[in-house]
C-alpha cells in the first residue's frame, strides 16, 4: 500500500476529485455496457419464448377446431 | 489455420464456440482489470511531475489504445465481410461497434478529467483529442447507419462499407489534425514528455491493458451471440439452443 | 457513355432548378448570417473569413446531396443500372461531375462577391479561389458517396450529415490553413499539394465505394 491511511487514499494528494471522477465515469460506462449486452440477450430470450408460446397456442386452437 | 477457422463461419458452431469461451474471458477480464486498477490506484508510486493524477493512466491509456484496436478489428471484419460475403462477419462488425464507441467515450472522458488538473482546461483542441473525437463520430455513424434501414441485411452491409471507408480516412484525419495543430500554435502545448516508464508503473498499466482487452473480447462474444440468435431466429437450432436453458 | 449520362443529368437539372439554386442561396444566406451573429468588426471578420466560407460551402454541398439519388432510386433507374454492369461506373462518374457543376462551380463563381462581403485581402482571395476550385470536387465526391450509402435509408437527412461531416474534416483543415497562410503572406503550396493529393486519392478509390454502395442498396 502506497498511502498511509484510507483518507489519504481518498484525497489522492489533493487530486481526489479528478481521479475518482475518471474512475467513476469509466466504471459507470463499463458496467452500463456489460449490463446492456446481457440485457439484450435476456430481452431476445423473452421475445423468442413469447413467440414460441404464441405459435403453440395457435396450434392448439387449430387442433381444437378441426374435429 | 483456415481448416480451423472455416467451421467457425457457420453461425451455429460459432455460437457454441463463443459460449464456451465466454465464462473464461469474462472471469479473467474482471480479475485482471480489477487487479491492474487496484494496483495502479493504491500500490504504485505517484509521478514526480504529475503527482497522483498519473493514476488516471491506468484507465486512460488502455481505453485509448483499445478504441483504436477495436476500430482496426472492425475494419478488418468489414473488409472480410464485403469481399467474401460471410454473414457472421457482417454481424460481427455491428456487434463490436458499440463496444468501441464506449471505449472511445471513456478515453475522452478520462482524458478530460486528467487534462483539467494538468493543463488547466477540460478540453484542448489538441491533435490527439480531436482525432479521438472524430473516431467517436465514426463509430456513432456506423451504429446509426445500421439502424436506419428497414431491411436489416442492407443496413448491415452498408454499415460495413462505411466502417471500411472510415478506416481509410482515419490515418488521413490523424495526420491532418496533427499538422493543423502545429500550423496554428506557435507556443508548445503541454505534452507528456514521458521518460521511459518505471516498472512499478508499467506493470499495473500492462495488466490493466490486458484487462480491457479481455473485457472487449468477452463483450464481443456476448454481442456476437446475440446477433447470431437475432439473425437466425427462424432456424431450428436456435430453438434447441435456447430450449436447454 | 459518361457523356450520355452527363447530358441526362444536366437536362434533369435544367428542369429542376431548385436542386442547384437552393444550395447556392443557402451558401449566401449562411455567409450573411455570420457577420450578424459574431459582430460586424472588419478585423474579426477577416480573421474568420476562411473558416466561414468553408463551413458554408460544406453545409450547402451537404444540403444538395440529400436528394442526389432519391428520384433515380424511386424510379428504378438505379436498379436497371446495377443489373447492367457496364453502365454503373459511368453513371457514378457522371453524377460526380454534374454534382460539381451544379453545386461546386457556382460557389467558385460567386466567391469574389463573398470575398468582398467579408473583406478578404487580395492574396488570401486568390488562395480562397484556388482551394475552392480544388476542394469542391472532393466535396462532391464525398457527398455522392454519402448519398449513395444512405439511398435506401428511411431517415436519410440527419444521418447523411453524421456520416459525411467527419470525412470532410481533413479538407476543411487544409483549405482554411492555406487561406490563412496566404493572408499572412506565407507560401501555401504545401497545403494546395496536399489538397490535390487528397482529391486524386478520393477520385481513384471513392467511385468504387459508391458503386458498391449502390449495389448493396438495391439488392
Amino acid at each position: 500500500m502506497y498511502f498511509d491511511s484510507f483518507s489519504d487514499f481518498l484525497a489522492m494528494g489533493g487530486y481526489g476529485f479528478f481521479i475518482w471522477l475518471a474512475y467513476g465515469l469509466t466504471y459507470l460506462l463499463l458496467i452500463g455496457l456489460v449490463a446492456y449486452c446481457f440485457w439484450e440477450v435476456k430481452a431476445f430470450r423473452q421475445h423468442i419464448q413469447q413467440k414460441l408460446a404464441r405459435a403453440q397456442r395457435i396450434k392448439q386452437y387449430q387442433e381444437a377446431d378441426q374435429p | 489455420m483456415f481448416k480451423w477457422l472455416h467451421p467457425l463461419a457457420k453461425p451455429e458452431i460459432l455460437y457454441h464456440f463463443c459460449g464456451r469461451l465466454l465464462p473464461w474471458l469474462m472471469g479473467s477480464a474482471v480479475l485482471t482489470l480489477l487487479f491492474g486498477n487496484i494496483w495502479g490506484l493504491a500500490f504504485s508510486p505517484p509521478d514526480y511531475q504529475q503527482f497522483d493524477t498519473v493514476r488516471i493512466i491506468y484507465i486512460h491509456v488502455p481505453s485509448a489504445l483499445l478504441s483504436m484496436a477495436t476500430y482496426t478489428i472492425m475494419a478488418i471484419a468489414a473488409f472480410t465481410a464485403l469481399v467474401w460475403q460471410i454473414k457472421v462477419v457482417q454481424w460481427a462488425v455491428l456487434a463490436i461497434a458499440p463496444i468501441g464507441a464506449v471505449f472511445t467515450a471513456i478515453a475522452l472522458l478520462t482524458g478530460m478529467a486528467w487534462g483539467k488538473p494538468m493543463w488547466g482546461t477540460w478540453w484542448e483542441w489538441d491533435a490527439r483529442l480531436t482525432s479521438e473525437l472524430i473516431l467517436l463520430f465514426l463509430y456513432l455513424g456506423v451504429i446509426a447507419l445500421a439502424g436506419a434501414f428497414s431491411d436489416r441485411q442492407t443496413g448491415t452491409k452498408v454499415a460495413c462499407l462505411l466502417a471500411l471507408v472510415g478506416f481509410v480516412n482515419v490515418p488521413i484525419i490523424h495526420f491532418s489534425v496533427e499538422w493543423w495543430n502545429t500550423l496554428h500554435q506557435g507556443a508548445s502545448i503541454t505534452k507528456f514528455d514521458k521518460p521511459s516508464v518505471h516498472p512499478s508503473m508499467l506493470w499495473p498499466l500492462l495488466i490493466s491493458l490486458l484487462g480491457f482487452y479481455l473485457l472487449m473480447l468477452a463483450l464481443f462474444c456476448v454481442r456476437l451471440r446475440t446477433a447470431i440468435l437475432q439473425n437466425e431466429q427462424h432456424r431450428p437450432w436456435v430453438k434447441s439452443a435456447l430450449g436447454g436453458q | 457513355m459518361v457523356s450520355v449520362f452527363i447530358r441526362r443529368e444536366l437536362a434533369l437539372l435544367a428542369r429542376q432548378k431548385a436542386d442547384w439554386l437552393n444550395p447556392l442561396l443557402f451558401f449566401i444566406i449562411v455567409l450573411t448570417l455570420f457577420p450578424l451573429g459574431v459582430g460586424p468588426e472588419p478585423n474579426q471578420l477577416r480573421i474568420m473569413a476562411p473558416g466561414i466560407v468553408w463551413i458554408a460551402a460544406l453545409l450547402s454541398v451537404l444540403l444538395a446531396s440529400e436528394r442526389l439519388f432519391r428520384d433515380d432510386y424511386r424510379n428504378g433507374v438505379i436498379e436497371q443500372l446495377v443489373a447492367n454492369r457496364q453502365a454503373l461506373m459511368p453513371f457514378v462518374l457522371a453524377k460526380i461531375v454534374t454534382n460539381w457543376l451544379s453545386t461546386g462551380l457556382p460557389l467558385v463563381v460567386i466567391s469574389p462577391v463573398v470575398a468582398m462581403l467579408l473583406g478578404v485581402e487580395p492574396a488570401a482571395f486568390v488562395a480562397m479561389m484556388l482551394t475552392l476550385l480544388i476542394g469542391t470536387p472532393l466535396l462532391s465526391i464525398l457527398s455522392v458517396l454519402g448519398a449513395a450509402i444512405t439511398m435506401a435509408a428511411d431517415k436519410g437527412g440527419i444521418l447523411l450529415a453524421l456520416l459525411i461531416l467527419p470525412l470532410y474534416i481533413p479538407l476543411l483543415i487544409f483549405a482554411s490553413a492555406a487561406i490563412e497562410a496566404a493572408g499572412m503572406g506565407l507560401p501555401y503550396n504545401g497545403q494546395l499539394a496536399i489538397l490535390v493529393a487528397m482529391l486524386l486519392l478520393a477520385f481513384a478509390l471513392v467511385p468504387l465505394a459508391i458503386a458498391s454502395a449502390l449495389r448493396i442498396n438495391v439488392s
